[in-house]
């Protein structure tokens, strides 16, 4: 296999863009991956995508993107699964450079979905879930969360306003950030008030709906180096499925998906936890952030908020978390998620985080798909 | 308006009668049915039609106050991961039950009802809720 880099990266701003189309985000990245690599001549694109069917009304987005990239003729197809695609996406276009079967793939994560109505959305979402017997029955995304931190609360008495730390780290980090979606700390006060959406799942331990597209470039790690570019290298990827409905497993606390795919990573990459200088985790829901520290070994079992709050996962911590403001602060395009962690990954090790920029060597990047159905793991080292 | 029709026929004995699996290979259950085992491996597993008795345990609970489309009008409501006395867990809606009072161990039954519609000229979809178990001492029972 070859080593991969990821010579160029794109994003545009997340937020409810009404006065933009699917395809019109999704090409923006690209033009701006594309002028970042240095213009190189793409062979194939892979479409990180959850909705593009239920909420824009608009599938094949494979070729409809590469066709108003002013790339059509290349290979080009969609890759869904839920909140993982666009980190699926990645692990796509990573295989098929390290192959040798493409040198140069873009990789798009694509997401347009305020134009719908919230309830219509939350049952787009609650496609990553089992609809027979999940969502018939009316449990919702932020449902399925909810109970998972409800037994969590109940097992390990963790007091439920001690899950704040999550959301109020996401948000400071995303007020440097000016592709992100809410630019404004949180105060613990302002958390406490917080409306239910599922209780005990206030408001702020959800990332929000919006719209957004991020792109990267991928190419052999020798081409970076030849062309005296930053060397940002894809050093460990794994993908691990669990049941897709959360009542199947035989331990609904531990996200055994989160686990093997972090395993297979490090294990690819020769490091240990203790290796990577922070991880841009998807919390999406808060709990889901505790169950990712614990599930790829920083925090032992039932420690995770423990950890936060005592190891530190500011940019200060000892493990800094969604350096750039998470699904949180940033914001969650669902399908294009994966993508834009890639990105703040890229900005990290290259040295263009700005105001959040941190001393670091080692990224790690995680999406989620459903409760922790399809997870996908990267990690990414540059070379100095 | 969505008609679904045969999705709905087909998954009756799932719906009004919890029906499951059990494998012939390690014994396991489960609720809904599989072709294949996941814990040994076996492709024979016969259906087992009531799980139980629909009696069951709450093992977590959520009070939903954001409901998807045809579930607006139940809202905020009470859904619950619930621990089958035969094994299974299933995910289901709480009813005739003040959300308060709603406990992690708390003891509950299964009862069909009306889960979802389809606007207002749609398909009315009944299915499994759980309610608190009745206490059988104070159930009148004719003479």
């Amino acid at each position: 296999m070859r080593e991969v880099c990821v010579l160029g990266i794109g994003q545009v701003p997340v937020q409810e863009l009404w006065d933009k189309s699917l395809r019109e985000l999704a090409v923006a990245s690209i033009v701006a991956a594309l002028e970042d690599a240095g213009q190189p001549a793409v062979e194939a694109l892979y479409v990180g995508n959850m909705l593009g069917g239920e909420l824009t009304g608009q599938a094949h987005l494979g070729a409809l993107v590469a066709d108003f990239a002013g790339l059509a003729g290349i290979e080009a197809l969609r890759v869904e699964a839920a909140g993982a695609s666009g980190g699926l996406a990645f692990r796509l276009g990573y295989l098929a450079v390290a192959s040798g079967v493409h040198d140069i793939v873009l990789v798009t994560g694509v997401e347009k979905m305020t134009e719908r109505l919230d309830p219509e959305v939350t049952a787009a979402l609650a496609l990553a879930h089992d609809g027979d017997f999940e969502t018939f029955p009316g449990a919702t995304p932020a449902a399925l969360a909810a109970m998972i931190m409800q037994r969590y609360i109940h097992e390990y008495g963790v007091a439920r306003g001690d899950f704040a730390i999550f959301p109020l780290t996401s948000h400071q980090n995303a007020v440097h950030n000016p592709y992100a979606m809410y630019r404004k700390a949180l105060t613990r006060e302002f958390y406490d008030k917080a409306e239910m959406t599922a209780a005990p799942l206030n408001i702020l331990d959800c990332s929000p709906t919006c719209d957004g597209a991020a792109s990267v470039v991928l190419a052999p790690a020798q081409v970076a180096r030849d062309l005296g570019r930053p060397v940002v290298r894809v050093s460990g990827s794994g993908v691990a499925t669990d049941t897709i409905a959360l009542h199947d497993r035989a331990d609904p606390l531990w996200l055994a998906a989160a686990a093997r795919s972090a395993a297979l990573a490090y294990q690819q990459a020769g490091k240990d936890p203790a290796e990577i200088d922070f991880f841009e985790l998807y919390d999406d829901f808060s709990i889901m952030a505790v169950l990712a520290l614990e599930a790829c070994g920083f925090a032992a079992r039932g420690q995770g908020v423990r950890f936060a709050h005592e190891a530190g996962i500011g940019l200060d911590g000892r493990l800094p978390i969604c350096t750039m403001g998470g699904l949180k602060g940033r914001g969650n395009p669902d399908g294009a998620t994966g993508v834009y962690q890639i990105v703040d990954v890229v900005n990290q090790l290259r040295g263009t985080a700005g105001a959040n920029q941190l001393d670091c060597r080692v990224g790690m990047a995680q999406a989620i798909g459903g409760s922790g159905a399809t997870v996908v793991t990267h990690i990414l080292e540059v070379e100095k | 308006m969505t008609m679904e029709l045969s999705r709905h026929w087909r998954l009756n004995a799932q719906r009004y009668a919890l029906g499951g699996v059990e494998c012939d290979g390690c014994g396991a259950r489960y609720f809904p049915p599989r072709a294949v085992c996941p814990r040994c491996g076996s492709r024979s597993l016969h259906q087992a039609r009531f799980i139980g008795n629909g009696l069951g345990q709450v093992y977590s609970y959520s009070l939903v106050h954001e409901a998807p489309v045809g579930y607006g009008d139940h809202a905020p409501y009470p859904v619950a991961l619930v621990k089958l006395d035969d094994g299974p867990v299933v995910t289901a809606q709480l009813t005739d039950v003040d959300p308060a009072d709603v406990q992690i161990g708390m003891r509950v039954e299964m009862v069909t009802r009306r889960i979802k519609e389809d606007g207002d000229k749609g398909l009315i979809a009944y299915g499994y809720k759980f309610r608190p178990m009745l206490d059988p001492r104070r159930v009148e029972v004719p003479a």
